[in-house]
Order: structure tokens, then sequence, then C-alpha cells
């Protein structure tokens, strides 16, 4: 890693990046119905604000020779030995993320102007969605652990904020209950991990930490690689933990397009790459972040090709498409800028087809049943064209923004040159089939074919407001592979994170990967058309299927797997503590109570009032003392 | 000298006093063998001061008839006022002050 500088000029005013939206939250949340009517306007200038500066800083840190900066801000917690000082670092990754966040976010926000246009909440939805851009900003600025774990929860914050925002909704507010707790669990580990930073350099700055981490044992080293990436499953929907991320599509679509496929799932890669020094040292670490990417990526494509609800498949697709940059970072130097291409180029085809999905349901009076599509392209010209770029990108079709990244990942497996590797790149080959063939169906069933409306619904195109973000994400979507992968390296730039790239000898040349990769996707498409295209769908889906599909439909069945190993035995450890703690607990302090106040009533019945049982009990007394004191000085 | 003699009717002076105190319904009674039992121990007292030609066991004995006489004084008293609201002088009358 390049040496750190402090900063200097506009770049000592990154902090406004992160400052800007959250005031603009603090004034829409605390203006209450006074901001009503221009809330949402102050809401996406906050972010745009934030875009532009995010832009000129990210200019002038190319200017620059080290690139690298530090932004020192203020004494966060000072206690004893801890001493954390609130600080930003604004380095390549961070600005590549800044820019994502920022640009990506400006144009989901404006979007929302039009999607919420006729909501009661339109004010609250921008304040939330504020929060969440500035938690996300800090998250990927903050110069230490600490700083990260802030953003971190903040992040969790506001997307619990954002899944339960139609809160009247049982299902939303459930929806968020569960975001909420599995993030949790993540949370734990990445805390855990900080923990263990501390105890062992004493430092939780990422200086400090990844200077020093070779100085500390293996096993220590693979705890902390292991713990922080249980963080980053929880907050990227990864196996075990991707259950939450379907169901949080109970909020409003921009959210989805927001949250859970551009920026906050993306944390859990970020954190990884962040953290490249650290599973530099631990080699075990890192090949079960492979071997969770790998699985994530299977788990999620298949569970998307069984999925009727638009919003669902493209939740499952997010879980899939996270599963491949985690393969991607866990590959090592190799794959880190592969994955984060990826990354990129998935920010912006799947922000726009979850907008696109959104402006598919403002047509269809908030129908997301696919099998009530159908068609559609007629009638929505712009969204159809927008959705199906983003779609032949998300596929990976020459010369579209998956076809690059995804294929330089299976490259980069490949080259570990060795049977794991070969493993991983055809599972990664395999789930590219998969993804081609939900996404097909979701194709199929969304645009074309009989239209299979619900009565009385009229589709009609979305307003300029919606569909111009469309338009930037579907120009994202077909030009971010080449731009990041052959015009501009993603790699060059990344260079002082990462290291220089180095030319691997290929195994296969990325021809030919292509070629695999395009003949297997063109194979999925195949077997969608001969199973959707083909044949009329019903509008209710076939009761009658195969195990397979039944299972998939279920997810591969998370839920029930997580309610009967977690749930049901969290809820018996409740139950029998709440039981030790009213007959044991509770039950000894009342018992002895009980004890003496039952032993001293009985006593106290000796006191009869009769003055000669009285002398009796005092010539005992004296027969005693004397026959003891006889005994004393007698023996 | 020997002390036997005058210790041993001590003892049995303070078991008559004892028994009486424990066994004796009426007030006056009971009080009268407590000063039996009181007088057996001045006994007891006078007796060791000859014995051992010490001054010490009379001054006590004196104490004793001392303390003795004030207490025959209030306890009398209690004893009229017992009588007068009870109409009774049997200590067992008197036992209100229980659990």
């Amino acid at each position: 890693m390049s040496e750190t500088l402090p900063a200097e000029g506009l770049l000592g005013w990154s902090w406004l990046l992160i400052a800007l939206p959250l005031a603009g939250a603090a004034v829409l949340l605390l203006g209450g119905r006074r901001t009503d009517r221009w809330g949402h306007l102050l809401g996406t200038a906050t972010v745009v604000a934030s875009f532009v500066v995010g832009l000129l800083c990210t200019f002038q840190l190319a200017g620059l020779d080290e690139k690298s900066v530090s932004v020192d801000l203020f004494t966060f917690i000072s206690s004893g030995d801890l001493d954390i000082r609130a600080g930003l670092l604004y380095d390549p990754l961070s600005a590549a993320f800044v820019l994502l966040i920022t640009g990506v976010g400006s144009l989901i926000h404006i979007y929302s102007i039009g999607y919420m246009a006729h909501d009661d909440g339109r004010r609250r939805f921008f304040a939330y969605l504020n929060l969440f851009v500035a938690a996300m900003l800090l998250l990927v600025l903050g110069n230490s652990f600490v700083a990260l774990y802030v953003g971190w929860e903040g992040v969790g914050l506001a997307s619990y904020l954002l899944i339960a925002f139609w809160y009247t909704r049982p299902a939303a507010a459930t929806a968020a209950k569960k975001a909420f707790i599995m993030n949790r669990v993540g949370d734990v580990g990445l805390a855990l991990a900080i923990f263990l930073m501390f105890a062992q350099l004493g430092t939780t700055d990422y200086a400090g930490v990844f200077g020093e981490i070779g100085t500390v044992a293996g096993g220590t080293v693979t705890a902390i690689g292991l713990l922080l990436l249980l963080g980053a499953c929880g907050k990227s929907g990864q196996f075990p933990l991707q259950a939450w991320l379907p169901d949080a599509m109970e909020g409003p679509t921009p959210v989805s397009a927001l949250i859970h496929a551009a920026t906050m799932v993306t944390a859990g890669v970020y954190l990884i790459a962040r953290c490249s020094p650290i599973y530099d040292e631990t080699p075990t670490a890192r090949t079960v972040v492979l071997a969770v990417g790998a699985l994530t990526l299977l788990i999620g494509a298949i569970a998307g090709c069984a999925y009727d609800d638009i919003k669902k498949v493209l939740a499952y697709s997010t879980v899939s498409q996270i599963g491949y940059m985690f393969l991607a970072v866990g590959l090592g130097p190799a794959g880190y800028v592969a994955g984060l291409a990826h990354l990129y180029a998935h920010g912006f085809f799947k922000a726009g087809l979850f907008l696109g999905a959104g402006s598919v349901m403002h047509a269809m009076n908030d129908q997301v049943d696919m099998r009530r599509y159908g068609g559609l392209w007629k009638k929505m010209p712009i969204t159809f064209a927008t959705f199906g770029l983003g779609y032949l990108a998300l596929i990976g079709i020459w010369p579209l923004a998956g076809a690059f990244t995804k294929d330089a990942i299976i490259e980069a497996a490949l080259d570990r040159h060795d049977t794991f590797g070969y493993l991983l790149a055809g599972i990664a080959v395999l789930g590219a089939g998969l993804t081609a063939f939900y996404m097909t169906r979701l194709m199929l069933m969304t645009f074309f074919g009989r239209p299979r409306w619900e009565d009385g619904v009229h589709p009609h195109e979305s307003p300029v407001v919606m569909t111009l973000p469309m338009i930037v994400l579907a120009v994202g979507s077909v030009a971010s592979g080449f731009l990041l992968v052959s015009a501009f390296p993603l790699s060059d730039w990344m260079a002082p994170v990462f290291g220089e790239p180095e030319e691997a000898a290929h195994v296969i040349a990325p021809a030919t990967v292509l070629l695999i990769v395009t003949v297997v996707s063109l194979l999925g498409i195949a077997l969608a058309w001969l199973f959707v295209g083909r044949r009329e769908i019903p509008v209710t889906a076939p009761v009658r299927v195969s195990p397979v599909t039944r299972a998939a439909r279920n997810a591969l069945y998370a839920d029930t797997v997580n309610e009967s190993l977690f749930m049901r035995p969290g809820q018996w450890l409740t139950r029998a503590l709440v039981f030790v703690d009213n007959r044991g607990v509770d039950g000894a302090v009342n018992g002895l109570a009980a004890t003496l106040g039952g032993s001293s009533s009985r006593l106290g019945r000796a006191q009869t009032g009769f003055v000669r049982s009285y002398a009796l009990g005092m010539l005992g007394g004296a027969v005693l003392v004397a026959g003891a004191l006889l005994a004393v000085t007698a023996g | 000298m020997t002390l036997t003699y005058y210790l041993v009717l001590a003892a049995i002076l303070f078991t008559i006093g004892a028994v009486g105190v424990l066994v004796r319904r009426n007030a006056i009674v009971v009080f009268m063998c407590v000063e039996l039992m009181l007088n057996s121990v001045n006994l007891t007292l006078v007796t060791f001061a000859r014995a051992t030609g010490t001054i010490d066991g009379q001054i006590m004995a004196f104490f004793v008839m001392v303390v003795a006489a004030a207490e025959v004084v209030v306890g009398l008293a209690i004893i009229m006022s017992i009588y007068r609201t009870r109409r009774s002088a049997s200590i067992d009358d008197a036992n209100l002050l229980k659990y």
C-alpha cells in the first residue's frame, strides 16, 4: 500500500460528501410537514451535490503522485489505551465506491421523485434515502474499522427503515425485522473482528492494522478473516445469511435498486477488498470466501429460476451476482479488480433492471406477479429497451458490461492453475447459464407473449423523470464493462491499492472463455424459450411440479433450515431460560424469604405471654452458661 | 472453717426459690421466691468473703440488698396495679404481651 498523505485543497473538504446527505436527512426528518412540498427536491439536490464533490475530489486524487490521502477530523473515542480518531481515507478504492454510490444514488433519487409522487410519505422516504447514502459513504470513506462499523450500522438502520417504509403492511414490517436481525448476526462477526484487532494490535485504523497484521499469529489472522467474512455475508446476503435479501423487496422499488442492488449489498465486497492485506496473510479464510461465493452464486441462480415475483427474481439474481464478486475477491490479487469491475457493472445494470421493474409495476397497478404481465414491449418501449439492455448486460452478451467483467472473474479463477480453480470457473460458467435462463424467463413473461393483465389495468409508459435515470443506467450497462476492463482499465486506477496488475499466463485464451460463456448463456436462453416462451403461461403457478422446482420455489429451503436450526432452538432456549429464571433464580430468592418468614413466625410462638415460661427459659439459659463455664474451667 | 455447709444451704435455698418461681401462680409468692434466690446468693457471697478474708463479697452483698429493696418497691407497685385492673394476683392471667 502506498504512503498516505494529509489531504490538501478540495480533498480536505471530502467530509462534505457525508455531511451533505446527512444534513438533508436531518432537515427532512426534523422539518416535519413544513418540508413536504420541496423535501424530495432537497433530498435529491444533496445527493447530486455529493456526487459533484465526489467527482471533483476524484479528479484531484487522480492528479496526485501518492494516490491516498487522509482527512483527520476529531477524536471519536478516547479511553485508556483506546484512542480512535474520526477520519476519512480517500484512495482509489473509496473513490470508486463514492462515485458509484453518489452517481447511482442520484439517479435513483431522481427516479423516486416520479415513483413516489403519489405517496403520502414521500418526504420521509427521501429522508431515509439520504440517511442511507450518508451512512454508506461513511462506510467506504472511514479510515478505521470503527468508522466503517458506524457506517455499517447506519446502513443497516436505513435499510430497516426503508424496507419497512410501508409499515402498515405486515409483510413489510416482518421483512424489515428479518433483514435487521440477520444483519445483526453478521454485525456480531464484524464487531468481534474489530475487538480481536484491538486486543492484538491495539489499533483499529486501516494503516495500523494492515501495517502490523504480519506480526499476529496465523490462527488469529484466520479468525479475524473469518469473522470479517461473517460480517460481509450478513450485509451482502451471502450464504448462510442470504435469506433476508429477497424478503427485503417489500420496500418500495427504488429502495431495492439503491440498497439491494447497487450499494448496500456491495459493502461486503468492499470490506473484503479493503481488508486485502489481512486476507493475504490467511489462505484459509480466503478459501472460505471462495466457497461462500461459489455456493451463493449457485443458490441465488437456482432460486431465481423458480419465482414468479419479478422483484424476487431480481433479488436472487443480486444474491447470485454478489456471489460472483465474493468469488472474485476470494481469488486474491488476481481477482480484486475483476470483482470490483463486476460490482461497478452490476451497480449499473441491476439498478437499471430494478428501476425498469418499478416502471413495469407502476404501469400495472403494483402487480409483481409476472404471470399477470405479458406483451408489455409495445406499451412501454423505453422501459423495454432499457430493461432489455440491462438484461443483455447481466447475462453477459458481448460487448455489454457483463461479458467483460464476468469473463474477467472466470479467467482469474482459471489462472489459479489448480483443480479448485477449474471447479470455481466451472461453477461460474454454470451460473452464467442459469442466469441466462432465469433472466430470459423474466423477459419472456414480462414483455413478450399474450397479455395476461388483470381487468382494469391500462399499462402506460412512465414519466420522463423515471425513464431518464433508466436510460442513463442503460448506457452505463452497455459501456461500463468495455470502459472498465479495456479502455480505462480499473486495474490501473486500483494499482496503488492492490499493486500493479501482472500479466498471468492464461490457461485458456480470453476469447475462448468468452466463446464458452456465450455458448452456455445461449443454451440457457434456448432452454428458457423452450420452457416458457414456446407455450402459453398459466396465470396461476402449476402445483404439480418436480421436487427440484419445489425446492427452488422455496429458495432451497433456506428459511426452513434457518427456522429449524436457529429459530426453534432459540425459542426453546429462551423458554428454558425463562423457566430457570422463574423457578430457579426467583425460586431461590422467594424460597429463602418464605423460609425466613415462616420460621420467624413459628419462633414467635414461643412468646406465650406466660411469665413462668420465660422464667424457665432464663433458668435454662443460666444453667447452660454455668455448665459451660464449669466445663471450661474444670476441663 | 468448712464452706460446704454454707454453700449447700445456699444451693438448697436457691433451688427452693427457683422451683417456687416456676411452679407458683400467685405473684406475691413468686416475688418472695425471687427474694429467697437473691438471699441465697447473698449467703454465698458472704461465705466466700469470709473464707478468703477479703471484703469484696460483703460489699457485693450490700449492693444486692439495695437493689432487692428497690426491686421490691417497683415490683409490689406493679403487682398492685395489675390486681386493680384484672382483679387477680395470678401471673398467668397477665399474659396479654405476647406474639
